[in-house]
């Protein structure tokens, strides 16, 4: 089988035709492959993975990042004179159907108090949400698999040790100890909030690591491995670790939505982002109490809050479908 | 089992102690505690500085200090014996007061809201899980997604401003155009269409159904101006709880034998007359009576079972007494309505509340207080409740679908049970093992989650306490929260493991 993704099946032309008419042709695939089929064809997570791209795309690209300048023309800090009430002067709606036709205008989200561009605001809320999120994500998962595997390989005094040590973390509730230590650095930028945040939210991944790798030491390979002199670091990595990766990526997708809701909510208590610079959950703070009066300032960053988590949820789903079949099995 | 509490106990109070050192040197480090001293232009400055520093012990390094802290604390354990002292805050105010005061707020606010969330979460993860690739199913399970997507601040917002503001200026001239009741006729005929699924007649049949009853119904209550001072009715009480006697027999024993049934009518029927009955005790009674009432409900709704229940015995006095606390909360609600006119007049019309537990200098019968209350609790509830009803869903149908996939359940079938005694008897019990665990959990979380919850209402609870001695850098109240939370959460996850252990034998002999 020289190209095992195309659905043609290889066996000699009357075996397979035999077999097709009783259903029985099996295309050999690799595990990695099983799931990279099954994620694709899970529609949620398509469509979280396709919305979560234009949004990174249109955050990135429309004010730039870093000191690369994007195609929007105007930056988040610049104060201007409010115009029209700060409206949005967005227009979605075309002509023939009534609206005023499909163009962005001078300020597409209109203007917040001080004449700032609050599509450029928003923008730059996505990309901190993002960056946090990402930051976490991969801090949290590292140490997470980290002490999981660790205590899990180690068993006895290691394990003891390092078990306790993510109990007594666990007892401390996530929001309690992010706000105290985003009170402490949320002054010093956003990757440093989101790797302090990220020394905390590892300890649900270390628990479910170190069960499964519980269950793994005992199978018949880790012990060929360890019988033929492997190296406890090389066991680990080589042999154990690529089981349980769906595990990992999986719930290092669920920690990366949990870390966006919680970015946003240490924002909205003044605890993250500080100014002169702003995030989703700043900029809803700012603008709560301008609801009735000027709501485009609370509808947009909201919308991309729900729109990142929900779409990266549902990739989260998807993943799990895709690493995990058994679990959506139709009952007999 | 009794080695195995033991032990747990014993390293859950270590686990404690060392969280909190923890949590006392991050709070240490989480500020300048003289910050706002040493901007500050008061000509006794020094004196001030001086002085915050003996109140905080500032001179002592953190670790150190952490002992101090935990010297006060640990008489804390001891009610009587020894003098309960968290320190104080920067204004010098007992941090223990201060707590004393927060704490009852927060229960207030969260435990309602949490019990609702689970009773929701878990019929519905059940009803879905029963019907697997519904379109129900696939409904509940986008609004699942959506739900622990939604930031509960940004649903906090919402719920104010339309839920509240715009609600109450329409209370002002309640009355539903045409239109809308169509309109949400048509939403409550789609919702029901969704829920009660089947093939397309049925489906159309109860669309249509649906959509007449709710539009109609919206209409008559608009033409009557029911909302003007709204309340149940004897007749829609009686209907009601007739009906919450129908559903607990048919979730408790089903409808093979009658007695049961009988038994819970009964229990309903001696509600109501009780309605006519208790008027003039109910006019404005104390807590102190409802809660007499409701154990007399309890005794009633016991005597009917085991007098009428026969063979079912056991059925009929679990029935018959759900049967009574239904009717009772039917009958409870009635009166709390009933004192909405005076209770509106009062507030100047600006019935839901937003922000705060209570009208500030509010005097009023038992009703109109209940009244007040409820109509704080309601939008904080809502927001709490649309966020963990979602995990509650999620948990509870994968769960559900686990157990009903195993051998057991195919064997209970394959004996001819019926198919409640199959979900009630033999599934949900055992799909019920993994929850208690999530229970547990959330009853730890919820004091710290009503952290946002609290910031947005105004009430002025733990949560709200937490944040702002946060901001002000002030770390005794800071300690003195986190000792209840994780208090909170040591001491429900130790029940979560016992109840595990409990529950399913193959963890404690392992």
């Amino acid at each position: 089988m020289s190209n095992p993704s195309t659905p043609d099946p290889g066996p000699a032309p009357g075996a397979a035709v035999a077999a097709d008419a009783q259903g029985m042709t099996v295309v050999a695939r690799t595990q990695a492959q099983m799931v990279r089929r099954r994620f694709f064809r899970h529609r949620a997570a398509m469509g979280g993975l396709v919305v979560l791209a234009l949004i990174v795309l249109l955050a990135f690209s429309s004010i730039g990042f870093a000191s690369v300048p994007g195609w929007w023309d105007k930056d988040y800090w610049s104060i201007a004179t409010v115009e029209n009430g700060g409206r949005p002067t967005l227009s979605v709606l075309p002509t023939w159907l009534g609206g005023s036709g499909m163009h962005l205008g001078e300020h597409p989200f209109g203007q917040d108090n001080v004449g700032k561009d609050y599509f450029a605001l928003t923008m730059r809320g996505v990309q901190q949400s993002l960056t946090i999120a990402f930051v976490v994500g991969l801090v949290g998962t590292f140490i997470g698999t980290l002490v999981g595997a660790t205590a899990g390989y180690f068993r006895g005094r290691t394990e003891a040790v390092l078990m306790r040590f993510t109990d007594v973390m666990i007892t401390i509730p996530l929001l309690v100890i992010a706000a105290v230590l985003g009170r402490r650095y949320g002054s010093s930028g956003i990757v440093v909030l989101g790797l302090v945040i990220g020394l905390v939210t590892w300890t649900g991944l270390a628990r479910l690591v170190r069960g499964e790798f519980l269950s793994l030491r005992e199978k018949e390979f880790v012990e060929a491995a360890r019988a033929a002199g492997t190296s406890a670091r090389r066991i680990i990595v080589k042999h154990m670790l690529p089981n349980i990766v769906g595990v990992i990526i999986v719930a290092a997708t669920l920690a990366i939505a949990t870390a966006i809701l919680l970015e946003a909510a240490l924002s909205f208590l003044g605890f993250g982002v500080q100014d002169p610079d702003t995030s989703l959950g700043k900029l809803i703070s700012n603008y709560q109490t301008a609801f009735s009066t000027r709501p485009w300032l609370f509808w947009f960053p909201g919308v991309f809050i729900i729109a990142i988590a929900l779409s990266v949820n549902f990739i989260g789903d998807g993943l799990r479908d895709a690493f995990d079949p058994r679990q959506n099995r139709v009952r007999d | 089992m009794l080695v195995f509490i033991v032990r747990r106990v014993i390293v859950s109070f270590f686990i404690l102690l060392a969280a909190t050192f923890v949590m006392y040197l991050l709070t240490a480090n989480a500020g300048n505690p003289l910050g706002d001293l040493q901007e500050s232009r008061a000509p006794n400055r020094e004196a001030l500085i001086e002085a915050r520093i003996r109140l905080l012990n500032l001179d002592t390094p953190a670790p150190l200090r952490y002992f101090i802290w935990l010297k006060g604390a640990a008489g804390c354990l001891v009610p009587f014996a020894m003098e309960c002292d968290l320190g104080q805050n920067l204004q010098g105010q007992d941090v223990t007061a201060l707590l004393g005061v927060a704490l009852p707020q927060t229960l207030q606010l969260v435990i309602a809201a949490t019990v609702l969330a689970m009773v929701l979460g878990i019929t519905v993860g059940i009803v879905t899980a029963l019907r697997q690739y519904s379109s129900l199913d696939y409904t509940v399970t986008f609004s699942a997604f959506l739900f622990f997507s939604l930031p509960i601040f940004w649903v906090a917002v919402l719920l104010k401003e339309y839920g509240a503001i715009r609600f109450n200026d329409w209370l002002a001239d309640p009355s539903v155009p045409i239109g809308v009741a169509v309109v949400l006729g048509v939403i409550s005929g789609l919702f029901w269409m969704i829920v009660i699924s089947g093939d397309r007649t049925r489906r159309l049949t109860t669309f249509a159904a649906a959509f007449v009853a709710s539009a109609g119904a919206l209409w008559l209550l608009s033409e009557t101006r029911w909302f003007e001072d709204p309340g149940l009715g004897i007749i829609v009480i009686a209907v009601t709880a007739v009906g919450i006697a129908f559903l607990t027999t048919a979730l408790v024993a089903g409808f093979t034998y009658r007695n049961v049934l009988y038994a819970a009518l009964a229990s309903a029927g001696i509600g109501i007359v009780c309605h006519f009955a208790l008027a003039s005790v109910l006019d404005d009674p104390s807590g102190l009576t409802i809660v007499g009432l409701a154990l007399v409900t309890v005794a009633v709704g016991l005597g009917l079972g085991y007098g009428l229940g026969g063979l079912q015995r056991r059925q009929a006095m679990q029935a018959a007494v759900l049967t009574g606390l239904g009717t009772g909360a039917l009958l409870f609600l009635d009166r709390l309505l009933g004192a909405w006119d005076t209770y509106s007049d009062q507030v100047g019309g600006r019935v839901i509340a937003t922000i705060g537990a209570r009208t500030p200098n509010f005097d009023g019968t038992f009703w109109e207080q209940g009244l007040d209350r409820a109509t704080h609790l309601i939008l904080p509830t809502i927001a709490i409740v649309l966020i963990s009803f979602a995990t509650y869903t999620r948990y509870t149908r994968s769960s559900m679908l686990e157990v009903l996939n195993q051998d057991y359940v195919r064997t209970a079938r394959s004996k001819g049970l019926a198919e409640r005694g199959v979900i009630v008897k033999h599934a949900f019990r055992n799909a019920m093992i993994p929850i208690t665990t999530l229970m547990a959990f959330d009853f730890a979380g919820v004091l710290s989650g009503a952290v946002i919850t609290e910031n947005v209402f105004g009430w002025t609870g733990l949560g709200r306490l937490f944040a702002d001695s946060l901001r002000a850098v002030d770390p005794n109240p800071v300690m003195g929260f986190f000792l209840i939370a994780g208090t909170a959460a040591v001491l429900f996850n130790m029940l979560a493991d016992i109840a595990y252990a409990f529950l399913d034998p193959r963890i404690r002999l392992s």
